[in-house]
């Protein structure tokens, strides 16, 4: 284990000096610490300077093979993790929540190194809906309940929800230890096992979790955590013949690859959150400054590196120049540096090959003539962090209103009626979230019914909760996280039908 | 012979936990534990009666008296219900609370509980009597696991949108009753208060709970840690009285909403009646039960009579639930009785801060005396007495593990529910009779069958009038499975999922949608651009 001690500034005033400690750089099956097969090791770097923080294990085809036996064997008919109450999973979800709280200083800090984004973010947003999570689902454990069945004739029916199996989770590093919750979470509290892999770039807080699931009480095989590529672990976990599910979450490009693996290989069950490319319709109506703060936070948030993130703003046209005029103000008032240090509100993006993505759609953006309002470049020349930009003028067709852009880069588009609004909204192959600002309730349950998307704000934007479901419409993702309707893409159910000699209501 | 109940009690009620409530691993009791709660509990302060009255509680294994108590009357209860209203107000702290948040403060009870253990066992062992490690190893337990089970439910339980004809949007809210009155017990007091309280502050009300005068002492222990905790003041006010006086009060007050009793089927005809005297407040009961215990020949008999001894004698006889008409099939009948006998004599009877007791007292000197008679009544009848049926002690209300055999259905003994350690053994023929013998009750709370045969296991779970009914098992409990009665057995379920509906009213919300809409959606998807 390597100890690496940074400072950074926790106020204003206070210097603090933190210590802290990668817990694990190692692959995590049957709650131990493995060297890769390969005796490889990727490098982790801080993004917001370049640094590199520490060499992980790289896990590949056979140390997934190697987790996948110990997932196997933990889930035997019969093994402790089976035959536990259902109660005392939720125990150990509520332990691994404490343990998370206690550690969230150390998550947040490890967070905001590896992925670049703000601390003070990492510890209230992130960490917060960790353990939100956990918690959340440590309750549902005893409360998945199957049904008795008034089924016709002399039988008696029941349904049992059991769980799936094995199953593989991919996660992405834009929320890193949040993702690690959603995917987990629901998957242990109906009874699975996992082996997750979490994405090349953000490896650490994956690994420290792995040592609370170990320390919380979870039997060996459980939970199994394996840092690698994509290409790789990524797509051997998606081959995997014995694996019995796959949930994951990034790019719509790759979810289609993960869905031709599971039609390759053994049919496993696939759940996909995907990308998006989210309508944010502000009605002349609403409250302008408030809408104006929502739409820009909905997509600068985390540096625009959000797949719910609002990019395509229409705003109705009478209060068109207004809006642009105070977004375009607000973006150039965020306060970009090192994500620790408090003040600062956007960090850099995550990495190189995404940089310059975003770099080349601005590009586009200027050629195809969308009028640039701010940013538009890089904000200096030896970093990742890339100015907070704003375009008005953006019309359907070009290609910053068509791709995803995951980065600090608003749409501002013009719109007229409420019909030409719904239309042009939903014409995309997304359908994650959408936003609408309006004071008007037939307005909003107007636009709300007819949006194609798997979450709606009204008034709000980003207002996500533990208890509600997330999830996509189209090529935006398949199935639900969150809410008690995460529990169905985790469970099997079986119907038992027993003969009887005679039947009473 | 304690390492039997436990052992069958426990693997059902602890699982990873299992080793540590084993035997060895119970502490050593202080049998005199300190008493630091004796007066009413009112928006999370302590308060003596405005009567300024007390009455005494007392050790029903030594008959003597333990502390005074504050002694809550109606001026009492009018001020603990409007402590309870302001809490529940809308827009206050309580009402404003995440639901999330309600749950957690229900986890951070449980917690609270569960660090306490010990010293809510010696308390609730003082001061009902049953045997300590039972207290630790079952009760406390059941409580905290009562507790984290519905702190889980808080933040999901959830109304639907429902799609109602025309043009109209329409969705639920599940929204908190009120006030809730709630009249608990003595025969398992930290129990009961955990399976009112779960589902109750779960779902968001305010409660005024009136513990059972012969056991108030745990109860108003979890008070303070429902104040450490941080429940706002208010959301829980625990009065300790008589039920004529405090509980009357209660049950007739126009402010309350709500009222929750587990109590006797007598009481319970009150409080019905009490509520259309009033407010029409809603109305959730858990009564009293003369659960039959069926013993088909083919069962497995060790069992079935480890099972049925356990059934009825467990917490010194006194459950609602206890299986207090045993009906053994004819073929089987002797050695059933003989071997049940033989375990009745070997049941361990005496102080309850001993390791070794299986039973200790009844509770007071009103249920010992009225146990009594009924033996004497077993007796003037014509049953058999096949052992027992006496007191089993010169102080404190002990009674002797009793068994009468050769009972007939008229009989008092086994149309009367005793609540105490005395053993109903009856005999029976065909699966029809005993059916129909076993429903010939005005009770229906629970009922067992034991048999190797699934066919008549579902036949007989399938035809008995009860709320709940074992197959090869008896007293199994989660906090997970609806509690409940048939008949004149209750009215409601307590646990489960079902347990949140009697703590629930259902708001309808309908708002038309515009008209616009309907155009939207009947013109179909709109291309992709893709």
């Amino acid at each position: 284990r390597k100890c690496i001690t940074v400072e950074f500034l926790l106020t204003a005033s206070v210097l603090l000096l933190c210590l802290y400690v990668i817990w694990g750089d190692q692959i995590f099956i049957d709650n131990e610490w493995h060297e890769s097969c390969s005796g490889r090791k990727m490098p982790v770097h801080n993004p917001a300077t370049g640094d590199l923080l520490c060499e992980v294990e790289e896990a590949d085809t056979e140390d997934v093979d190697k987790a996948v036996r110990s997932a196997r064997t933990a889930f035997q008919l019969g093994s402790p993790w089976r035959c536990m109450d259902a109660s005392d999973r939720g125990l150990l979800l509520n332990r691994l929540a404490d343990l998370v709280e206690r550690d969230r200083l150390r998550l947040a800090t490890l967070e905001a190194l590896d992925s670049g984004k703000i601390f003070l973010m990492a510890y209230f947003v992130d960490l917060m809906a960790t353990v939100k999570t956990l918690r959340y689902y440590g309750g549902w454990a005893d409360k998945v309940q199957g049904k008795t069945i008034p089924v016709d004739g002399e039988y008696f029916t029941y349904t049992r929800h059991e769980p799936i199996g094995v199953c593989g989770q991919i996660i992405p590093w834009n929320f890193p230890v949040m993702m690690f919750a959603w995917k987990i979470a629901p998957a242990l509290c109906c009874g699975n096992t996992v082996i997750i892999k979490p994405a090349e770039q953000t490896p650490l807080t994956a690994l420290h979790m792995a040592c609370l699931i170990k320390e919380a009480g979870f039997p060996p095989g459980v939970v199994n955590v394996l840092p690698g590529y994509g290409p790789t672990a990524g797509n051997a976990i998606a081959h995997h013949m014995d694996i019995d599910k796959i949930a994951f979450t990034g790019s719509t490009a790759v979810g289609k690859l993960v869905q031709k693996a599971a039609g390759d290989s053994n049919l496993k069950r696939v759940t996909l959150e995907l990308g998006g490319k989210n309508p944010n319709i502000v009605f002349a109506d609403c409250d302008l400054e408030y809408a104006v703060e929502q739409a820009h936070s909905g997509l600068f948030f985390n540096q625009g590196q959000c797949c719910l993130a609002g990019s395509r703003v229409f705003v109705e046209d009478s209060i068109y120049e207004e809006f642009v005029c105070r977004s375009a103000e607000k973006a150039r008032n965020k306060v970009l540096g090192n994500p620790l240090v408090p003040g600062v509100d956007q960090g850099p993006q995550i990495d190189q090959k995404q940089f310059d993505k975003i770099l080349e759609l601005i590009e586009s953006g200027k050629r195809e003539g969308a009028t640039l309002e701010c940013g538009g470049g890089p904000w200096d020349r030896n970093s990742l962090f890339i100015q907070p930009t704003v375009f008005s003028n953006v019309t359907d067709d070009m290609r910053i209103a068509k791709e995803e852009i995951f980065g600090p880069v608003q749409q501002i588009m013009r719109f007229h009626s409420v019909n030409e609004v719904i239309q042009r909204a939903n014409a995309t192959h997304y359908g994650l979230a959408a936003g609408v600002f309006t004071n008007d309730i037939d307005k909003a349950l107007t636009v709300s019914s007819a949006l194609q998307a798997g979450m709606v704000w009204v008034n709000c934007y980003n207002a996500m909760s533990t208890q509600c479901p997330f999830g996509g419409f189209k090529m935006s993702g398949n199935g639900r996280e969150l809410g008690e309707y995460a529990l169905q893409e985790y469970t099997e159910v079986k119907a038992v039908t027993i003969k009887i000699s005679q039947k009473n209501s | 012979m304690l390492r039997i109940v436990l052992s069958r009690t426990l693997p059902r009620i602890s699982g990873i936990s299992n080793c540590q409530y084993s035997a060895a691993a119970i502490p050593v009791p202080n049998a005199q534990p300190e008493v630091h709660y004796n007066k009413l509990f009112i928006n999370n302060e302590w308060q003596d009666a405005v009567s300024k009255r007390s009455f005494p509680t007392i050790n029903p294994a030594t008959g003597e008296v333990i502390c005074q108590v504050a002694e809550a009357d109606k001026a009492d209860v009018d001020k603990a219900v409007k402590a309870a209203r302001e809490a529940f107000r809308f827009g206050s702290p309580w009402r404003r609370m995440d639901a999330s948040d309600r749950g957690l403060l229900l986890s951070r009870l449980a917690d609270a509980i569960e660090r306490d253990t010990a010293y809510l066992a010696e308390l609730e062992t003082l001061d009902n009597g049953k045997p300590y490690a039972v207290s630790y190893s079952v009760d406390v337990p059941m409580v905290v696991k009562c507790l984290r089970y519905y702190a889980g439910w808080a933040d999901k339980w959830e109304g639907k949108t429902i799609p109602i004809d025309g043009d109209f949007f329409c969705y639920t809210r599940h929204e908190p009753i009120g006030v809730c009155g709630q009249i608990i017990p003595w025969n398992f007091p930290l129990l009961m208060q955990a399976w009112k309280l779960g589902p109750a502050l779960a779902t968001g009300n305010t409660v005024v709970m009136k513990v059972a005068e012969q056991t108030p002492l745990t109860a108003l222990y979890v008070a303070s840690l429902i104040k450490e905790v941080g429940f706002p003041p208010g959301v829980v006010n625990i009065l300790p009285g008589m039920g004529p006086s405090a509980g009357s009060a209660i049950t007739s007050h126009m402010d309350v909403d709500k009222v929750a009793f587990t109590g006797s089927t007598e009481v319970g005809h009150l409080i019905q009646q009490a509520s259309g005297s009033s407010n029409l407040k809603k109305v959730t009961l858990e009564l009293g039960g003369k659960s039959p215990n069926i013993i088909m020949s083919d069962a497995n008999m060790a069992e079935a009579v480890e099972q049925s001894h356990f059934a009825l004698f467990f917490n010194q006889g006194q459950c609602c639930c206890a299986g207090s008409r045993t009906y053994v099939q004819d073929t089987i009948y002797d050695e059933f009785m003989e071997r049940s006998v033989e375990r009745a004599k070997s049941r361990v009877v005496g102080d309850p801060f001993n390791m070794k007791t299986e039973q200790g007292p009844q509770v007071d000197e009103e249920q010992f005396k009225k146990i009594l008679g009924y033996i004497s009544s077993g007796k003037r009848e014509g049953a058999k007495l096949m052992c027992g049926g006496g007191v089993a002690a010169d102080r404190g209300y002990f009674i002797q593990p009793t068994i009468f055999g050769d009972v007939q259905d008229g009989m008092t003994i086994a149309r009367e529910e005793i609540f105490g350690p005395v053993m109903q053994i009856l005999k029976f023929k065909t699966l029809e009779e005993v059916v129909e013998r076993a429903n010939d009750t005005k009770y229906g709370l629970a009922a067992a069958v034991f048999t190797k045969d699934i066919d008549k296991a579902h036949y007989i779970s399938s035809g008995l009038r009860a709320g709940t009914v074992w197959i090869n098992c008896y007293d199994v409990f989660g906090a997970q499975a609806p509690f409940g009665g048939y008949k004149y057995s209750g009215n409601g379920r307590e646990l489960g999922e079902y347990g949140l509906d009697n703590y629930t009213e259902v708001k309808t919300v309908r708002t038309p949608s515009p008209p616009q809409y309907c155009r939207i959606k009947c013109s179909g998807p709109i291309g992709n651009i893709s």
